[in-house]
């Protein structure tokens, strides 16, 4: 990802808008490692093994960590109760004590003797290893096949969506997909899942718009991606949705089943699905913290603020949040290469110079963050159903990614708000991307706007505007008593949605932690070992 | 396209009159000339490609009434689908005085007109309650419609200033929407059913509307109503809500109806008092 610095940006301004983001994050990063969420709670006991669901398809782990809250709470963490009551015999395994507990059938406890309190969490401690053990080695394997079977040739990558509801309906597709030029396959899920407090068991076939993200599904769709991955001679990457109220489940499951890219914004879920704020930098904390040990890339979501707002007046919110996603990201411990920080092409094409603003816009993104493998979103506000239009705006979508050197790109359909993708369209959509690589993939080398010209002078703009946003929110006296970033979030910052930090769903689940808190997974995936 | 494929070929020619399309009722597709009947299609045929897919797509053409038929591109698109673009006259004629269209009985307003006629008749912000009932987990519908996100490039009910939005997301019970209802003195009641496993959605709704019905004295329900992929048109009385939407229903067709409906009922609450009071 070599891009000339053709934008000349200040650097002095770029530390600030860095060191802008950073004090409105820390305060965030506080609030996340001081509190506890049930999702956070059940992630970490499907790392030491937990699956499975009754027969009313309610999962164990949920089971579990509902008994241990309403006993005596998440605020210590569940693992030493649970397995100071495995210690304790009310239970052979982990399993028959979540059995046992969804009928009201164990007791838990805090245990009180320190002796007891640090047997059983280093009982915890064994038992959750080995999950982390796992990932360890899925992202080994990975490590393995991209060294045998290489990245793809070009770049940007070629993403592609898939997206029946039923997992073996979508795997005959995502392997079509692969054959036809896809380099990354994403397996939308199922509309309303993000609002769920559980994650499905088992391969699904009844999604909606979408498929179940289920441990087992994941597991499927990386058997046949990794099978038409030896076939095409090149790894396959496969992506899901680490977002809504089981984030940190669904990460787990992802590195466990080695997937490779998680959609997880830092903010998504507050704006546009009403999760509490609390609860989503908590979860994604956590979740973040098992994609950097499992190498899974993220994408962060900032094109959807473009679908609500305006494409140039808001292009400055696009910034500040990719600049938070990074420094959350990074505070997570992903690097660089894990951060598919997202924007998109969602200008209005009767705009004059729509195309020029995007390209600047397009540029500061791959300027800021020059060795982030940025997601490149094709149009969808301003796809009417012309599909000719539509297949015309896609083309210069391409070619903008192309200009401007972008490194995973959506590739945009023009059926986009019409129908789902006949077969026809998505291999139409292929051939637009290929046409533009093809003709004009090396336009970055030549790409260099002039000095102070349209291009150089709108990119400044929109940084300096960042700027500007991030200064007032600091200043900003807070009304509430909250941080400056849960303020303007509160007040509809982004997006034009008001999120206050004590309201959303899933609020129901945070605990503020206990001084006794223990989570052996966190301690794992911090201490990296 | 015209050199290789015109109109003249087709048996039923139009008269000189129809061609001029000022006088006759029957009209044709129009390529580039009046009367030529050129249309272009394209599709897929799961076939591979080869002379006999070629053949099937023209032979497809024919009996979409394309005569003389043009296959001017035929691709395989993988190993066993071909895709073609077809351009040809069709047979058909347009009846124009045939064609039914059921008119919208609401006229459809803009933001503002909505804004300003809720100000004019109510004088105060119109209360709107939403939410997925039962066990429904989708609120993309209740979503689009209400949340300031919108749809279909409309911004939802949410972005309207005299519009106060109460969704109440998924899987909310039904005496809950009632109460929430009462509660926020609510002008209209929405409410989404994706799910359609064993007439869930039917079931549900029939089931909030009689719970509207029993807990508010008559006439004073909420305007309800019930939106879906999968209502049939014209079940709103059997099913008890005042008005179904269905698929592709865009926020500003709700909140026109929305005004629509509490103009009726606010005209009709005005004229019916002085009847009253001369009793």
């Amino acid at each position: 990802m070599s891009t000339p610095k053709v934008l000349e940006l200040d650097r002095a301004t770029v530390r600030r808008a860095r060191s802008h983001a950073a004090r409105l994050g820390k305060p965030v990063v506080e609030l996340a490692t001081s509190h506890t969420t049930v999702s956070v709670e059940r992630a970490t006991l499907r790392l030491a093994g937990l699956s499975g669901a009754d027969h009313e398809r309610v999962p164990w782990v949920n089971h579990l960590v509902d008994a241990v809250r309403d006993q005596v709470g998440i605020e210590h963490g569940v693992t030493t109760p649970i397995w100071d009551a495995l210690r304790r015999d009310e239970a052979p395994d982990l399993l028959t004590l979540a059995q046992k507990a969804s009928s009201g059938s164990v007791n838990f406890r805090i245990p009180e003797q320190r002796g007891e309190a640090t047997r059983a969490r280093r009982a915890a401690m064994a038992a959750v290893r080995p999950g982390i053990r796992r990932i360890d080695r899925q992202r080994a394997a990975r490590d393995r096949q991209i060294a045998r079977l290489g990245d793809p040739k070009q770049r940007p990558w070629i993403y592609l969506i898939v997206a029946t509801g039923d997992i073996f309906e979508d795997i005959p597709q995502a392997q079509a997909a692969a054959r036809e030029g896809a380099d990354i396959i994403a397996v939308i899920r199922s509309t309303g899942q993000s609002l769920l407090d559980y994650v499905p068991e088992g391969a699904t076939r009844e999604g909606f718009a979408g498929t179940y993200a289920t441990q087992e599904n994941f597991r499927l769709m990386r058997a046949a991606l990794d099978e038409v991955g030896k076939e095409l001679g090149r790894y396959i990457r496969l992506v899901n949705y680490a977002s809504g109220l089981c984030m940190p489940e669904i990460a787990a499951l992802a590195g466990l089943e080695r997937l490779d890219m998680m959609l997880n914004d830092s903010m998504y879920g507050i704006l546009f699905r009403d999760i509490n704020p609390i609860r989503t930098f908590v979860d994604q904390r956590f979740s973040r913290q098992v994609h950097a040990r499992a190498g899974i890339i993220i994408n962060t979501g900032e094109d959807n603020y473009l679908t609500t707002a305006d494409a140039v007046e808001a292009a400055h919110t696009v910034t500040v949040s990719q600049l938070m996603n990074e420094y959350f990201g990074k505070e997570a411990g992903l690097e660089d290469w894990q951060l598919g920080l997202g924007h998109a092409f969602e200008i209005n094409p009767d705009l004059p110079e729509s195309f020029r603003l995007e390209l600047a816009h397009a540029l500061l993104a791959r300027h800021l963050f020059p060795d982030a493998p940025l997601k490149w979103m094709p149009p969808t506000k301003h796809m009417t159903g012309d599909i000719f239009k539509g297949h015309l705006l896609d083309g210069f979508f391409n070619l903008a990614g192309a200009m401007t050197g972008q490194s995973i790109l959506l590739v945009g359909m023009m059926t986009e708000a019409v129908v789902t993708p006949f077969l026809s369209d998505r291999d139409l959509a292929l051939q637009n991307v290929r046409y533009v690589l093809n003709s004009a993939g090396g336009l970055v080398e030549d790409f260099h706007p002039p000095r102070d010209g349209f291009i150089q002078t709108r990119a400044r703009h929109v940084l300096d505007e960042a700027i500007t946003l991030m200064d007032e929110m600091s200043a900003r006296t807070p009304t509430r008593g909250w941080s400056p970033l849960l303020e303007a979030i509160a007040d509809g910052t982004f997006g034009h949605m008001k999120r206050p930090a004590d309201q959303g769903k899933g609020l129901e689940g945070v605990a503020r932690k206990a001084d006794d808190y223990d989570n052996p997974a966190t301690t794992l995936l911090e201490e990296g070992r | 396209m015209s050199n290789t494929a015109g109109g003249g070929h087709v048996s039923s020619t139009p008269t000189p009159g129809e061609r001029s399309g000022t006088q006759g009722s029957v009209v044709r597709p129009y390529g580039d000339m009046t009367g030529d009947g050129m249309i272009q299609v394209s599709f897929t045929l799961p076939v591979p490609h080869d002379k006999r897919a070629e053949g099937a797509a023209l032979q497809l053409a024919g009996k979409m009434g394309m005569s003389p038929a043009l296959l001017v591109h035929a691709k395989a698109m993988g190993p066993e689908h071909t895709f073609f673009v077809v351009y040809g006259s069709v047979t058909h004629l347009v009846e124009l005085d045939k064609v039914e269209v059921l008119e919208r009985d609401f006229p459809l307003l803009s933001a503002k007109e909505i804004n300003t006629t809720i100000k004019k008749t109510l004088r105060r912000p119109l209360v709107v309650v939403g939410a997925c009932i039962g066990t429904d987990a989708h609120t993309v519908g209740i979503d689009a419609i209400l949340n300031i996100k919108g749809f279909a490039g409309e911004k939802g009910l949410e972005y309207y200033s005299e519009v106060q939005v109460v969704n109440l997301g998924a899987q909310v019970l039904v005496p809950e929407l009632v109460e929430r209802a009462r509660e926020e003195q609510a002008d209209a009641v929405l409410v989404s059913q994706v799910v359609t496993q064993r007439d869930a959605h039917i079931h549900n709704t029939t089931a909030m509307s009689a719970a509207f019905r029993e807990a508010y004295p008559a006439g004073a329900v909420p305007i309800l109503i019930a939106g879906g992929p999968r209502f049939e048109e014209g079940s709103a009385k059997a099913l008890g809500v005042d008005r179904i939407f269905g698929k592709g229903t865009t926020p500003s067709e709700v909140a026109s109806y929305l005004i629509h409906a509490v103009a009726q009922r606010h005209g009709a609450a005005t004229r019916q008092q002085p009847a009253k009071e001369q009793q």
